[in-house]
């Protein structure tokens, strides 16, 4: 969390236009419940594990209870921090030229793509962002390293960026690579 | 002349039917099962041959094959991207070539390329120009004279004292790994006992008779000398009358291989850049080699693989003498490069020094709880100075410029590569920042491309000097981005 806030302005006092701003739009504020929820499957699984071993064929069962304890005080603090100083992180925006996001949390990165290099626009709903009326947008360019996602927009705001993205990258003539 | 094809096919079979010979042996009859293999592969030989067509047409290349399962593939001229001429000593003899038509998006799977394969060689090397220059032709320039008549410039030929960086390839050591494998399947499956052999007796004997110091060491020098030998070796096997021309059509050529000969052409519209990579051995020969970065010659591709070589091993000025020529601008192989300064070092050592402390601390935890033996955490940690030495190498590679158009980055040790990408084919920025490198004021800035590895990062640089780097690399592109005048929030 600390890092976040620091994050903000890494370089204020250095020259102006001598740093990089966040992108101006955040996702949906549903996303923290998304990933929450999706944190929450995963740990679910790994503590159901441990505890059917601890309950089953304990082999030390001291050791495997306080393993137990410690996973699940882990995935409480990750279930909780994490999509929080996520949604501070995750952000967008389209300018006429180019796409530019910000994703991560312990580790941050921002992609930048011009229009022009744009090739290809996806939308994704999987079963949890269906039920929190989410969508992720991937957009592709010619260079296997650089898609960028945008995860835990809501479905208009998702629909509308798709729809300027697919116009602006029609522009472009050539094959853009 | 194609009908040597169900012969040439035969013989790629042998190592199949003498196996099956060796295997059937055991049953007393291993002459017939050789004998109805050989039958066999013949008719498959024979039967690939009669169901593989191709045709040439204005638009298109088909190659048409398949008895049961027929099929068509097609590829639009103007999407050749690539035509490699492979001849093995096989075809060779009988006056054959193989040709592979790459398109740059042709799949992992090895139905996709396509492979024409057992033509004339003449024919092979027409094929060639002909898809290659039309295609150009096609694209921005207007048609000229008959591409065939255009001249061919040499940028590079092999000079016979270049095979002294033979042995600091280490190409043997994978070849020697290869045939000592090979060996010991075989001895486990034709059940020969080495010790039947008398040298192998003989030596075993000498070895086990000695100090094992002494064993250790003569055992070290006969490998050293099996893997200098089999590297200078593959050398010679595979760049023998290497020959780089630029033909005035706007393609590259490459010829090498003393056995096999291999032709590829590498259509300049589609080249992105250059690389210039070397080892420590090949540092400490003074050697560096020379690869293309071009979009539509993707690493590890079946035949493609090796089709972006522009130089083999060889002086390090002769590789940036090439890399010069083919960017058309000798600046960028040369020029100083930006240290990354003092943080990056620090990051390079936390990071060879830390992963070897995790590791002996692990092995430390085992010996004080799992009643592990001490040797192992006392060898992790000798490994501490190689890992330092490593670290200070890491850190000397560091570099990144802009020279004209040219973005030229360099990073890495036991593969140390300068990278020389044209701004033009920028088609996007990474910049990432782990929560260490935000401490340090640290990203790592990657610029991403179609064309190579698809991603040429400038690792640790300050913050400011990377978008310094990206805002003039590709002007405009970031400004939509940058802090107001009035940076206050």
């Amino acid at each position: 969390m600390l890092c976040a806030v620091t994050d903000a302005a890494p370089t204020d006092d250095a020259p102006a236009a001598a740093a990089l701003r966040p992108p101006r739009h955040r996702v949906s504020p549903r996303a923290v419940r998304y990933w929450t929820l999706r944190a929450a499957l995963g740990w679910l699984v790994v503590i159901a594990a441990q505890a059917v071993w601890l309950g089953v064929a304990p082999a030390d069962a001291t050791l495997q209870a306080i393993a137990l304890a410690a996973t699940v005080v882990v995935a409480v603090a990750h279930a909780i921090g994490m999509p929080r100083w996520r949604y501070r992180i995750h952000r967008w925006e389209a300018a006429p030229e180019a796409l530019y996001t910000q994703v991560g949390w312990f580790d941050q990165e921002r992609r930048i793509a011009p229009m022009s290099r744009i090739q290809t626009v996806d939308t994704e709903r999987g079963p949890l962002e269906q039920l929190l009326g989410l969508a992720t947008v991937t957009v592709t360019t010619a260079s296997a390293a650089g898609p960028l996602r945008i995860a835990g927009l809501d479905r208009e705001t998702a629909d509308a960026l798709v729809h300027d993205l697919t116009l602006a990258a029609r522009v472009g003539g050539d094959d853009a690579t | 002349m194609l009908v040597v094809q169900p012969v040439l096919e035969l013989v790629r079979a042998l190592p199949a039917i003498l196996g099956i010979a060796i295997i059937g042996s055991g049953s007393g009859r291993g002459g017939q099962w050789a004998l109805a293999a050989a039958v066999l592969f013949a008719a498959i030989g024979t039967l690939r041959w009669l169901t593989t067509t191709y045709r040439i047409t204005p638009e298109q290349v088909q190659l048409r094959r398949g008895l049961l399962r027929r099929q068509v593939l097609s590829v639009s001229r103007d999407r050749v991207r690539t035509v490699d001429v492979t001849a093995s000593p096989l075809h060779r003899v009988v006056g054959l070539a193989r040709v592979q038509v790459g398109t740059g998006h042709a799949g992992r799977s090895k139905d996709q390329s396509l492979t024409l394969d057992g033509l004339g060689a003449a024919d092979a090397a027409r094929l060639r120009g002909d898809l290659l220059h039309r295609a150009a032709a096609s694209g921005l320039e207007a048609p000229e004279a008959p591409a065939a008549a255009a001249p061919e410039r040499e940028l590079a030929r092999l000079d016979p004292a270049w095979i002294r960086f033979g042995p600091f390839t280490l190409s043997g050591v994978a070849a020697l790994a290869l045939a000592l494998a090979l060996a010991a399947r075989l001895a486990s499956e034709t059940d020969v006992d080495p010790e039947d052999f008398g040298t192998l007796r003989d030596l075993v004997d000498h070895l086990t008779g000695i100090p094992t110091a002494a064993a250790v060491a003569e055992v070290a020098a006969a490998l050293l000398v099996v893997v200098v030998l089999a590297s200078t070796g593959g050398y010679v096997l595979s760049y023998w009358g290497f020959r780089l021309t630029r033909h005035e059509g706007g393609t590259l050529h490459v010829r090498r291989g003393l056995l096999t000969t291999r032709a590829v052409s590498i259509e300049e519209r589609r080249l992105r850049g250059v690389e210039v990579t070397d080892t420590p051995l090949l540092r400490t020969a003074g050697g560096a080699r020379c690869t293309a970065i071009a979009t539509g010659l993707r690493r590890g591709e079946g035949a493609a693989r090796g089709g972006s070589l522009l130089l083999p091993p060889a002086p390090r000025a002769e590789a940036e003498r090439v890399a010069g020529l083919v960017l058309g601008d000798p600046a960028p192989a040369t020029a100083p490069l930006a240290p990354h300064g003092p943080a990056a070092r620090q990051r390079r050592y936390t990071r060879a020094l830390g992963s070897v402390a995790i590791v002996a601390a692990a092995l430390l935890a085992a010996d004080l709880l799992g009643g592990w033996p001490a040797w192992p955490w006392i060898a992790a940690l000798a490994l501490a100075p190689v890992a330092a030495l490593l670290a200070a190498d890491r850190y000397r590679s560091l570099g990144h410029a802009l020279v004209g158009p040219w973005l030229v980055v360099r990073s890495g040790s036991l593969r140390r590569r300068r990278a020389i990408l044209a701004t033009d084919g920028v088609i996007g920025w990474n910049v990432r920042r782990s929560f260490f490198q935000r401490r340090l004021g640290l990203a790592t800035l990657t610029a991403t491309t179609a064309a190579g590895r698809q991603r040429y990062p400038a690792l640790d640089v300050d913050e400011a000097e990377a978008l310094r780097l990206a805002r003039a690399a590709t002007p405009g592109l970031l400004d939509p981005f940058l802090a107001e005048d009035a940076p206050r929030r």
